[in-house]
Parts: C-alpha cells; sequence; structure tokens
C-alpha cells in the first residue's frame, strides 16, 4: 500500500503522477494501460482541485494506491465539497468544432479508462473516490 | 515548461517540452492566443517532446482550433503525438477536430 499526501495546488499533479507510477510500475502495466492510468488519476485530481476545492489554497488530497494480484486500486480524498465525476453526463463530442463544450472531457476520460469508479461523500465530511483498474 | 515558436513563411511552429495538465496548460494558451491575436491562425504544434497533456491541455488546443477556423482563415495541425497520447485522446474522440501528421516537415507543408 503507497500512501501519501499533496497540497490543494495544481503543481501537485506532478508529484501525484510520479506517486502512482511507483505503484503502477509494480504491477507491470503495459506502457499505454500505465499512461492511460495516470491520465485518469490527473483528471481525477484536477476536479477535487476545481470543483470539490473550487480552486487551488486550503486543503489536502490524500492519494493511495493497492496493488493487489492482478488489479491496482487507486483512492483519493478530499474534504471538499462532494463532486461525484460518476453522476455527470456524458459530453457530446460530434458537435461541429464552435459549439463544442468541452467541460466534461476529463471524466469521459476517466470513465472510459477506469475499469471500476466509486465515489463516496462521508458524514464527517470526506469524500472517497475510488478508481480500480484490473491488469 | 519550455515552450518556443518559430515563424514559417506560411505559418508558425510551436513546440513545448513536457507535461501539459492544469498547471501548465496557462503557459501554452498564452502562446498560443499571442500569435492568433497578431493575426495568425495557420499553426503547427509539435508535440514530438510532450510526454504528457491532460483534457485542460486538449481544451487549450481546441480553442486555438476555434479560433483559427473562425471565417475559415486557419487551421491547427499536430505533428508528431505519440502513440500513447493519441490512444488516450481517441477514447474520447478528441482528436477529430484536427489533422494530424507524423513529421513537422510534412505539418508545415500542408500549409
Amino acid at each position: 500500500m503507497y500512501k501519501a499526501t499533496f497540497p490543494n495546488r495544481f503543481k501537485s499533479l506532478a508529484e501525484i503522477s510520479e506517486f502512482v507510477s511507483q505503484a503502477i510500475n509494480e504491477i507491470g502495466f503495459d506502457e499505454t494501460t500505465a499512461y492511460t492510468i495516470l491520465v485518469a488519476v490527473d483528471e481525477a485530481c484536477t476536479n477535487i482541485i476545481e470543483h470539490a476545492y473550487g480552486g487551488e489554497g486550503q486543503g489536502d488530497i490524500q492519494c493511495s494506491c493497492d496493488v493487489t494480484e492482478g488489479s491496482l486500486k487507486i483512492i483519493l480524498r478530499d474534504r471538499g465539497e462532494p463532486f461525484d465525476p460518476t453522476t455527470v453526463p456524458e459530453p457530446d463530442f460530434s458537435v461541429p468544432l464552435q459549439e463544442l463544450e468541452c467541460r466534461g472531457a476529463g471524466l469521459v476520460l476517466i470513465q472510459k479508462i477506469m475499469d471500476e469508479i466509486s465515489f463516496v461523500s462521508k458524514p464527517d465530511g470526506e469524500n472517497v473516490l475510488t478508481m480500480i483498474k484490473r491488469k | 515548461m519550455d515552450v518556443t515558436t518559430k515563424q514559417y513563411r506560411r505559418c508558425e511552429l510551436v513546440k513545448a517540452v513536457g507535461r501539459i495538465d492544469s498547471q501548465t496548460a496557462p503557459e501554452v494558451r498564452d502562446t498560443f492566443e499571442a500569435i492568433t491575436n497578431d493575426g495568425r491562425f495557420r499553426i503547427v504544434f509539435d508535440m514530438s517532446d510532450i510526454t504528457f497533456i491532460s483534457s485542460v491541455g486538449v481544451w487549450v488546443l481546441l480553442e486555438t482550433q476555434k479560433t483559427c477556423k473562425r471565417y475559415n482563415r486557419g487551421d491547427l495541425v499536430i505533428a508528431n503525438v505519440n502513440e500513447k497520447i493519441q490512444h488516450t485522446l481517441d477514447l474520447a474522440g478528441l482528436l477529430t477536430f484536427f489533422r494530424i501528421y507524423d513529421d513537422v516537415l510534412d505539418a508545415v507543408g500542408s500549409f
């Protein structure tokens, strides 16, 4: 189990990516899958900073990675406003360019990349996003 | 992040190195905006040294593409996007708005 806490700022994104890479390397995903997992984690953490915390500043993102046989479980915890990425409708990218609203692209990527996603907002104010990728 | 630009007779070449995420995307956006604000709308983005791009980074490219293609005055084309990045962005259909070239010279020559 890998566990670390990062400050609520965009600069943490590269650090979180490096941190999650350790677990990815341990389980031995192929290069493309490893990259996609890092994208999903980046998108989820960006959402926490932008939507749960409403921008950079106070608060932390706690990241833990649990490597079990054949799967990687990534848990992100924050104490911002509950933001459940599993309930956001899929945006439509089939529209003409000038009508394109790119909001939601990150969520599409998370949903397409990870095998399981769940979100829990606990009564004590902690939000827990769990993402699982199987090998 | 290291972002450089080079002006060709018929287009502008932009090259960035490293990660494009929420931390670094504003710098890339500022570079594209400086070009389009100057009235130049034919741009090649060389992604050969981009190691990572999040949807925030892609959104910068899409916003730039909107500006370039408005009134049919130009185009933002992409060169040297690596397989991992292309595969990931294809998952969300985010590259359909761009012409993609394997080589910078081909991309520059397309204008």
